[in-house]
């Protein structure tokens, strides 16, 4: 009786439905981890290992096969994605932290005019424009170069990022501006010397989140570019498993590369990446 | 004092600019070209394009691939919705609880990788545990004695559909879960106590406060879920090689781009883009007129 009652008030003991759903949570865990963990066994092993032993660990590590998949294509897309997803984030944070600023600081009805021109294309899925652009890029002469993903991936990042950056730039005090103007700062300069320096934190949660869309966007990349030698990781890495086949331990390698620096990255910079993805919904 | 009216617009438009050039020449521009092109007929490699008008609309209403799809996007969203955001939020209420507070960042954390790894090498990776023969779900099957529930996942019309729209609830229910993590550490604490006291019980507490205190997020993320689940592209392209076998698990993206890439139907693949046009817009409107409701 007394151990009962002396349970009842140590609030966070586990009752057995406690266990329950802790197991459940364990099972969760394996099913999420376990293929991750198999990516990187298996990526030790021989094709013949792979495919004979699937639950053993590698008898003799295989690093070959990280020389192999880095050399037969992944070094080239790891740079190529590393090329697009920086210029494509320094793209962003320009035009949308000016356009932001122009929309928060002045007033006028044109004003909401663009700014309901911005809006409206958040709700726009490019998916819907896939063919018209297309038909653009070849014109421009720009498709299957760098241009052909660094440009329209901006395009559709501006409308959540300007908007992301203006409810910032809408808190800054009007006190603040006020008083850059009477010490002679422009327009331009107020935003070069004063907001773009206090905004760092949304600045950096906006160039996480197009980080994000832009290292791991499938359908602009597999379509706008048709050379292996421009592709990025996720197209690049079909052309990879169409060139391997079945040779299974270089594929595998080549996924870990692909998949673990940005990994720990985008882990690292969680915070940033959770408050944006509060912010706006980057899925889709 | 025409100067400086003309100055007080050229300063603003001066930053707006590049912004607008852009939204025009590569997203609206891009759109209403979508809505000219569906009553043409072209291809991709000549410029000549003949009017049909409306015919490319009259074969979207006689084309069985399109009801498919449909369907196959209807199942995509109604999973969806139930795994990534009913349980998704289960997931973290539960993680959120005082009980597992100690193993909650453990367990947070590895829900949430999935997210950050692209999609194609998530769905590499399950193109080796749904290989037929030496695949890691199949043998695990058999390594349990359910080998009799073996089968070829992606290889049979049946299962197609079901094991891709799996790969997607692995890829994303943990940016759910970690969506309803932050709703839910926004609950003031105090309600809890309250609860407590009054001598609530946990599931009590859950549907009495987490659930009407979360209710905006819940709203958004079905929203955001149903809208990603219509324009499912990348993992039946991947995984079941663009829809198969045959269009058993093709999505009306899928099929946008075979029209036009494939089959070289430009005309008929932007009538689709059309289509999906119409379903995103739809539940875009859905959402700004609940959040404007939400205001008032």
């Amino acid at each position: 009786m007394t151990f009962a009652n002396i349970r009842t008030y140590r609030r966070d003991s586990f009752t057995p439905v406690h266990y329950l759903v802790f197991l459940m949570l364990c099972i969760g865990f394996i099913l999420v981890a376990y293929p991750l963990f198999w990516i990187l066994m298996s990526s030790l092993k021989t094709t013949e290992e792979i495919s004979l032993s699937i639950w053993a660990l590698p008898t003799k590590l295989q690093w070959k096969n990280y020389a192999n998949a880095w050399n037969k294509g992944i070094s080239q897309y790891f740079v190529n994605s590393m090329l697009v997803t920086t210029s494509t984030i320094i793209g962003v944070i320009i035009v949308s932290s000016l356009c932001a600023y122009g929309l928060s600081r002045y007033r006028g009805r044109w004003i909401n005019v663009m700014l309901v021109v911005v809006m409206g294309g958040m709700m726009l899925n490019p998916q819907v424009c896939l063919i018209p652009l297309y038909g653009l890029l070849t014109r421009l002469g720009i498709r299957n170069t760098y241009l052909a993903l660094i440009i329209p991936y901006m395009a559709f990042r501006l409308p959540l990022n300007t908007l992301l950056i203006r409810s910032f730039f809408l808190s800054v005090p009007k006190e603040i501006e006020e008083s850059a103007t009477l010490d002679g700062c422009g327009g331009f300069q107020v935003y070069w010397r004063i907001f773009l320096p206090m905004s760092r934190p949304i600045l950096l949660t906006s160039a996480i989140l197009t980080a994000y869309y832009a290292w791991n966007e499938f359908l602009f990349a597999i379509i706008f570019i048709d050379s292996t030698k421009y592709r990025t990781i996720p197209a690049g890495l079909m052309s990879f498993r169409d060139a391997l086949q079945v040779d299974w331990g270089p594929l595998l390698a080549g996924m870990a590369i692909s998949a673990i620096p940005i990994m720990i990255f985008f882990i690292s910079v969680q915070k940033y990446f959770i408050r944006g993805m509060m912010a706006g919904s980057v899925k889709g | 004092m025409k100067l400086r009216q003309l100055k007080a617009v050229a300063q603003p438009l001066g930053f707006i600019l590049p912004c607008m050039i852009m939204l025009g020449l590569f997203v609206y521009y891009p759109l209403v070209q979508n809505f000219i092109f569906s009553s043409f007929r072209f291809s991709a490699f000549s410029p000549e394009k003949i009017f049909i008008g409306f015919e490319n609309y009259k074969t979207l209403f006689t084309d069985e691939i399109v009801v498919t799809a449909l369907r196959n996007n209807i199942r995509y969203a109604v999973v969806s919705v139930l795994i990534q955001v009913c349980f998704g939020l289960v997931l973290a209420a539960i993680l959120e609880d005082r009980v597992f507070r100690r193993f909650a960042p453990l367990f947070r954390t590895t829900f949430f990788l999935p997210v950050v790894i692209s999609v194609s090498v998530v769905c590499l990776l399950f193109g080796f545990v749904y290989n037929p023969i030496d695949g890691l779900l199949n043998k695990f099957l058999e390594l349990i004695g359910l080998g009799s529930l073996a089968r070829p996942w992606l290889g049979s019309g049946k299962t197609a559909i079901w094991a891709t729209i799996a790969v997607s609830q692995w890829h994303s229910t943990g940016y759910i879960m970690m969506l309803f993590i932050v709703a839910i550490q926004k609950i003031p604490e105090e309600l809890y106590e309250a609860a407590e006291i009054d001598g609530a019980g946990k599931l009590r507490q859950f549907f009495v406060i987490t659930l009407p205190q979360v209710k905006e997020m819940f709203f958004v993320s079905s929203v955001i879920t149903v809208t990603g689940s219509f324009m499912v592209f990348n993992e039946p392209y991947i995984l079941t090689k663009g829809g198969g076998p045959g269009t058993s698990s093709i999505t009306i993206g899928v099929h946008m781009y075979q029209s036009g890439f494939f089959k070289d139907m430009m005309g008929y693949a932007s009538t689709l883009a059309v289509v999906i046009f119409l379903i995103s817009a739809f539940f875009a409107v859905i959402q700004m007129t609940a959040f404007k409701s939400g205001e008032d």
